[in-house]
This record gives structure tokens, sequence and C-alpha cells, in this order.
């Protein structure tokens, strides 16, 4: 065999370790390069894992996720400026999903901003978690356009850890560690808690579809919780079960699915633009231009008509002609079928419209079909 | 985990391996390949009667997270492929020396295999991996 495609894209560069990285090597996980950090790919097995998100519970170490705080004056009204959604809409322990943009609109990172409080001298704080690979592009960023004397970025990426609890179990395996009653965090919602009696943040957020919750604690509380947690049975996993998780529930992964050349109205991702609510924002005209005119090409979910996998790269055609590309694709452990994501012509991204992905020199038919590909039935409502 | 590697089989650097029986070569892939790999989910294998050349691609074998080509250790006709593995490719790390092998071929040169890796010489460059 030759290798074809892994995740393995660099290893030229020594590669950063989150504080947990002995208690993935204690349970012989196998590691992988990710954003310039050696993570865990998968310790049992990435079906078993994606399994136990579904059904049970699972863990991940997502320590390596750029951890920003934001406080002063003009925390919301400075970073309103940097994404396309109304964040004057948040309350103090509500959290938005949403992007940075460049001048063309292109995405620079897909973010939480989590509204933390407003405190009796007017000041705001709020945390901002973004991508492992573009942390230092983003701070560089929100440096030059955040005014210092308003709002003071503090950099907790290499200081926190931060373990997402996710799966229809997740929330009693995590309340038996934290004091307050996380039965009362709504989807989005979070806190400051008590984690193992340390003050810590708690996000009712996750990337697999599922409910969960996302802590984010010292490095030695991360330590005992990971291991608590593993104690009480919940299943340590990778970042190959994150993905395909992820990916069934049609979450965009930056870099693959998204990225500079990306508009958030092309990549589907129109419900965070909030034209009408907000003022003006980096990338503003460019956004009512597309959306006065419509976007040319869009980002659809393909779900293919065979047992062939669509990929990452993969070309898509239409009547033998290239119309768009693959941006990531997997076979859905849950549905038993490939299913993957494209950019193609807006005229191709009508549901039900056929398709073609060629795979090693040969072409196989692929529908567009709704996303999310899979819709948990154990998330609480909003 | 302790991997096997039978003494009675050749075995290519790309972890493919072939059990030579008369003229007929049996041909799959390694346990330290199938421990690489993961979840197996897709298999793709030539037809009955389709030729093979040696050290070319004859299919893939695709994990959740990777593609990876199939080698032939030698050159000859398809006689047989293992349909149970194309219809169940996860059952294939169950048994890959015996109920997962992928294909039969009908060599035409067993002379081919003469600079095949033994089965200490595999492990070695395996385990120094």
């Amino acid at each position: 065999m030759t290798n074809k495609e892994e995740l393995k894209p660099e290893i030229a560069l020594p590669l950063a370790q989150t504080p947990l990285i002995h208690l993935a090597l204690e349970l012989k996980a196998r590691l992988t390069s990710f954003g310039g950090w050696e993570m865990p790919v998968q310790f049992t097995g990435i079906g078993h894992e994606h399994q136990a998100v579904r059904t049970a519970a699972g863990m991940f170490d997502i320590s390596h996720m750029g951890k920003f705080v934001l406080r002063g004056k003009e925390v919301i009204s400075q970073l309103q400026y940097l994404v396309p959604s109304d964040l004057s809409r948040l309350q103090p322990g509500q959290a938005q999903y949403s992007v940075l943009l460049n001048s063309q609109a292109g995405i620079i990172d897909d973010i939480i901003f989590y509204y933390q409080n407003q405190y009796a001298n007017g000041e705001q704080q709020g945390v901002l978690i973004v991508n492992a690979a573009t942390t230092s592009k983003d701070k560089a960023w929100l440096l030059q356009h955040l005014n210092p004397e308003q709002v003071e970025l503090r950099d907790l990426s290499r200081e926190k850890v931060l373990i997402a609890v996710q799966g229809p179990k997740a929330s009693a395996a995590l309340q038996t560690l934290v004091q307050e009653d996380l039965t009362q965090l709504k989807p989005f919602g979070h806190l400051e808690a008590t984690v193992l009696g340390q003050k810590s943040f708690i996000a009712r957020t996750g990337y697999t579809g599922e409910d969960g919750f996302e802590v984010m604690v010292e490095p030695e509380v991360g330590v005992e919780l990971w291991q608590s947690l593993l104690k009480a049975g919940v299943v340590p996993c990778g970042l190959g079960a994150r993905d395909t998780l992820r990916l069934e529930a049609a979450m965009a992964l930056y870099g693959q699915d998204i990225d500079e050349t990306t508009t958030p109205l092309e990549a589907g991702l129109s419900w965070l633009v909030h034209l009408d609510t907000k003022g003006n924002f980096i990338g503003r005209d460019i956004l009512e231009q597309q959306k006065g005119a419509g976007v040319s090409r869009r980002l659809v979910g393909l779900q293919m008509q065979g047992r062939n996998i669509a990929r990452h790269g993969y070309q898509v055609l239409s009547e033998g002609k290239v119309v768009g590309e693959v941006t990531s694709g997997t076979l859905s452990p849950t549905l038993g079928y490939p299913v993957a994501l494209a950019y193609v012509p807006t005229q191709l991204s009508q549901l039900g419209q056929q398709l073609e992905v060629e795979i090693r020199g040969k072409t196989y038919p692929a529908v567009v079909v709704k996303r999310p590909f899979y819709r948990s039935k154990n998330r609480p409502a909003n | 985990m302790t991997l096997e590697y039978p003494d009675d089989l050749k075995y290519l650097d790309s972890h493919e391996y072939v059990r030579l029986d008369g003229e007929i070569a049996t041909i799959g892939i390694s346990a330290f390949a199938v421990d690489q790999l993961g979840d197996i989910v897709f298999l793709e294998l030539p037809e009955v009667g389709d030729a093979v050349t040696k050290e070319e691609s004859f299919g893939s074998v695709e994990s959740v997270k990777a593609v990876e080509d199939l080698n032939s250790p030698v050159t000859g006709t398809v006689i047989e492929r293992n349909e149970a593995m194309v219809e169940s490719p996860e059952q294939l790390a169950e048994d890959p020396y015996g109920e997962g092998w992928l294909l039969k071929v009908r060599l035409n040169d067993s002379s081919e295999l003469d600079d095949a890796l033994s089965a200490d010489e595999y492990r070695t460059q395996v385990e120094g991996e």
C-alpha cells in the first residue's frame, strides 16, 4: 500500500503538546499532527468512539484550540465590527457562533464568542474560542482591529485545558464533578462553575451534533477531570471521531470547508449574517452584493449513491464536466453510507440534484441532500 | 497488541502479503497494515479475469480516515476475489491472513517473489518504523 491521504499534513516543525498528552499516551492513543499540535487521532477506534458519543458519552482533549479573554468597556461594540453576526443581542451567559471576516468577506476563522459578564463599572468580559492552526493569525487580526484602550486581550491558549464531554449521557457524567446544576444551561449557555472544587468555565457547546459541554480548566484540574470522567465510563475520543461526528452534523471544518476564499453566504452560514440588524462591519459590502445578486456557488451536502467514499479534494462533475470540489467526506458511521460536503454552482445546488464525484479515475453518482446528514434526537431545546 | 507475521508468507514493504501455492498466489494485507489503518470501511478490488502487474496498484483499501493503494506483489490473472470482504470490509481486521484474504492470482512467473521480504525481514522493517 502507498499512502494517498492521511491526517498527517506536516511533520517538519516540532509539534506542540497539550497538558493532557501523557494521559493519551497512557491509553496508547494513536497520535497525529494537526494544526501544529501532536494530538490523539484515535484511542479504541474511530467507529467505537463515534458510537459512544452518539449513544452514551465521549470526551475529547481540545486544549489545542485558541482561547482569548476579552475585557473592557467596548468588547461587544468593537468585536461587532469583525463579525457579520449581531452580538448586541447577546445577554451575559449567552454565546454566538460566528466568523471573523476579511475585507472580501472571506472567512479568517470560525469562532465562538461567549459573553460572560457586564460588570458594575461598565466593563464587559467574554471568551473567544478559535481554531488551533489559526490562533496566532486570529490574535494578530484582533490586536490590529480592537482598540487596546477599550478592549484588553488576554491569550490563555497555552495556559488552560479544554475538554469536550459530548453525548446523551455527557450531562449526567459531568454533573457529578460540578457544583452547579448543569440542567439549567441551555445550548450555547455557559457559566463560571466549580469543577472539582476549582472555579472553571463550562459551556453547553460542542462539535459533534450531540448534547454536550466544553469545560475550560487549569491544567492540573484538567488531568483530574479527564481521569474522573474516564472512571465514570466516558469514552476517550480522538480527532478521527471528532471529524466523523462533526461531518454527520454538517459542521464546517476550518481550512477544509471554509477558508479565506469562501464567504459565509457561500458556505451555508447565512444564519450568521445579520445585515438588517447591525451596522458596518468588515466584509459587509461584499456580503450585501452577494445577497443582492446571489452567490455563484454554494456548499452542499452530498450523499453518495454507492459505497465509494468522496474525500477532500475530489472533483465534482455534472454531465461529465467538472463543476466543483469535495471539501470533506467520509463514510458516515451512523448512517452507513458515504456523505460529503462540496462546493457546486448555485444552479446545481438544489436538493435532489444528481451529480458525480471522481474517485480514483472513475465517476460515481451522488445526490444533493439536506444538511445536516444526521440530527440527534437527544439535544435539549434552545 | 502483538501482531503476527506468519512464516509461510512473503511480504512487501508496502504491507501486502502473498501466500504461494503452486502457481496460485493469495494476496492480502498484513496485520500491521490493518492495525495502522484502523476501522476499514471500503475495499476496491479488480474483477475476476483482470490482469494485475507486479508493483502496480490493483485496488484500494479505505479506513475512516485514509485511502491507500493496494500494490500487487506479482504479475498474473485474478482467478478469485474475496466477495465477503468486499461486502463487509470491516471483517478484514478479524483474520487478515485467513478469512480476510483479498485476491487469488494465477502467476506468470513465481521467481517474481524472490525479492519479497521474509516474515523476519518484514517484522524488522515495520517494528523499526
